[in-house]
């Protein structure tokens, strides 16, 4: 029976939809004129005026430190709320958990934005580095949480309770053969932390204070007044590392222990 | 095991954490929303003492309504938008060959990957005056050179429809894999057309991963920000930019709070719904997703 054609081009026309606009962007990093409607040939002046750019430089600095921080928080609270979830499951305690830490994953950006910003100014805690790293690690801890969770999936604890026989203690266990075990998820869920966080603009847009101003907020401000072709090659930048990082996880999270 | 003292103390102490945090930051915050949105803003743009109605009574303004019914006709002509294109696109990945289907999810996946504002960025500068699909429809006469394809609801929806379009695919993709292709067959043979069978055999079959679909693409349309921001200009503002101005021009938390109280429950009550349907069809014996 002949199948319709229909659904096929439908696909190929997906495909191009996605990725002409990102392949444009990229060529158009190359390309000196300000305009992506002419071509003047190649060039990497975008490239230098990015290098010179001390804004950019200053902005990538607060970045990586609040990533970095970020990652490191919601790597051992994601662990150890993942560990919760898959060993005690079943209990209402476990239900609430879950419930819990599904909501960063269903409620939209700016709801967590505007309710954080809320919280901080009732509280009276002043808006900047600290506000953005609390804001971070709230919403990564799930993803943390969900990437080691799908490890633990497949994890027979009857390896825990052989160390336990053998008289390893309740850490030791933990320590030696747990977390061995665990690391492929671990390591990915910190690398996703790591790209969410450098990657949030909406979240960070409504607790950052002065001086605070991460790499997404001064892209935000650049696309928004004057968009100088600067940001092409600040997003090809962007688009290799995001690439090079979630290759990376997905290596980890597919490889079997 | 749940009655052992032990074994709840542990479990206690692993979940403690993650339980205050998110009660301390999620929780917590949400209420505040609700609370606030009651409460005056004084003059420095904090939030001033006693109890009040007019945030929830300035939401009735007609330009708030037809701001809130514009972020509903955009958030549903993209999810439609959506749906199209992915149920068609779900339906080839799944048909494909073992070794092609992967590649393809990888195709479909990797623009997701990028950062955010840059693809947003990508959009603006393709339908900017200068920008390639402007100049190319204009030597195709296409438009003319006043015609602007920035800044207006059309332009938000596109870029919607681009963002959102890989979080649709997956749904689909996911349970027509698991769909049986021999009652389509089976339609066919006993001489449905190809739309018959498509229609009615095959949509049915994948149900449940419309729903999702429907779920992932329609929650976060409703809070858009960015999108509208960047490419929607004044006539393609959506509830989302509403609160940011509140909040960022007119330094009125108490108003944002009401604004935003309201998302909050435009978006609980697809859910809720969702829920409420799957507990019906449960009662009835149906379990979601299975063919009939």
């Amino acid at each position: 029976m002949r199948r319709s054609r229909f659904p096929l081009v439908v696909t190929a026309l997906v495909m191009a939809f996605f990725y002409l606009p990102i392949l444009i962007l990229v060529a158009n990093s190359f390309n000196p004129a300000r305009y992506s409607s002419r071509w003047q040939g190649v060039s990497l002046v975008w490239y230098r005026r990015l290098f010179e750019s001390p804004e950019v430089w200053q902005a990538l600095k607060i970045t990586l430190v609040i990533a970095v921080s970020v990652t490191a928080v919601s790597v051992v609270l994601g662990t150890a709320a993942a560990y919760a979830l898959h060993r005690y499951g079943s209990s209402r305690l476990q239900r609430v958990h879950y419930t819990l830490i599904y909501q960063p994953l269903v409620v939209p950006e700016i709801l967590m934005g505007i309710s954080l910003l809320m919280a901080f100014v009732a509280a009276g805690v002043p808006l900047g580095l600290l506000t953005i790293f609390l804001a971070h690690v709230t919403f990564c801890v799930s993803f943390v949480a969900m990437t080691v969770l799908a490890r633990l999936q497949d994890f027979d604890f009857s390896v825990i309770e052989a160390a336990r026989d053998l008289g390893a203690s309740p850490w030791q266990s933990t320590r030696k053969v747990l977390i061995p075990l665990l690391m492929p998820g671990i390591v990915a869920g910190a690398l996703l932390a790591f790209t969410l966080s450098i990657d949030d603009f909406v979240i960070t847009f409504f607790v950052a204070g002065p001086g605070s101003t991460t790499l997404p907020l001064r892209i935000y401000s650049m696309i928004k007044y004057g968009a100088p072709p600067m940001i092409n090659a600040l997003s090809t930048l962007l688009l290799l590392v995001t690439f090079a990082a979630v290759l990376a996880s997905q290596r980890l999270s597919r490889s079997k222990r | 095991m749940g009655s052992d003292p032990i074994i709840k103390r542990q479990e206690w102490l692993v979940s403690l954490p993650t339980l205050v945090w998110l009660t301390l930051f999620v929780v917590v915050p949400t209420l505040l929303v609700f609370v606030i949105a009651f409460r005056p803003a004084n003059p420095y743009g904090g939030i001033g003492a006693g109890w009040t109605l007019e945030n929830v009574r300035s939401l009735w303004t007609p330009g708030t309504l037809a701001i809130a019914w514009r972020t509903l006709w955009i958030s549903l002509l993209t999810t439609a938008i959506s749906l199209v294109l992915a149920v068609p696109t779900g339906y080839t990945i799944a048909r494909a060959p073992e070794r092609w289907r992967n590649r393809l999810l990888m195709l479909v996946v990797v623009p997701f990957w990028t950062s955010f504002l840059v693809r947003v960025f990508a959009w603006k500068s393709l339908l900017h005056p200068e920008g390639l699909i402007k100049k190319l429809l204009e030597a195709a006469g296409l438009v003319g050179p006043e015609t602007t394809l920035l800044y207006n609801p059309a332009a938000v929806v596109l870029v919607m429809v681009y963002t959102f379009l890989p979080f649709t695919i997956l749904p689909i993709y996911a349970t027509a894999e698991r769909f049986d292709f021999r009652l389509v067959e089976a339609a066919r043979d006993l001489g449905a057309r190809p739309f018959q069978a498509f229609r009615r055999v095959f949509l049915p079959g994948i149900r449940r991963g419309i729903l999702i679909a429907v779920l992932v693409v329609f929650i976060p349309s409703l809070g858009s920000y960015i999108i509208p921001d960047l490419v929607g200009g004044p006539g393609g503002e959506m509830i989302g930019n509403k609160i940011a101005q509140r909040v960022f021009t007119d330094r009125n938390l108490p108003q944002a709070a009401a604004l935003s109280a309201v998302l909050v429950l435009a978006v609980l009550a697809p859910l809720v719904g969702v829920l409420v349907l799957q507990r019906k069809s449960r009662k009835a014996g149906i379990v979601m997703g299975e063919s009939p």
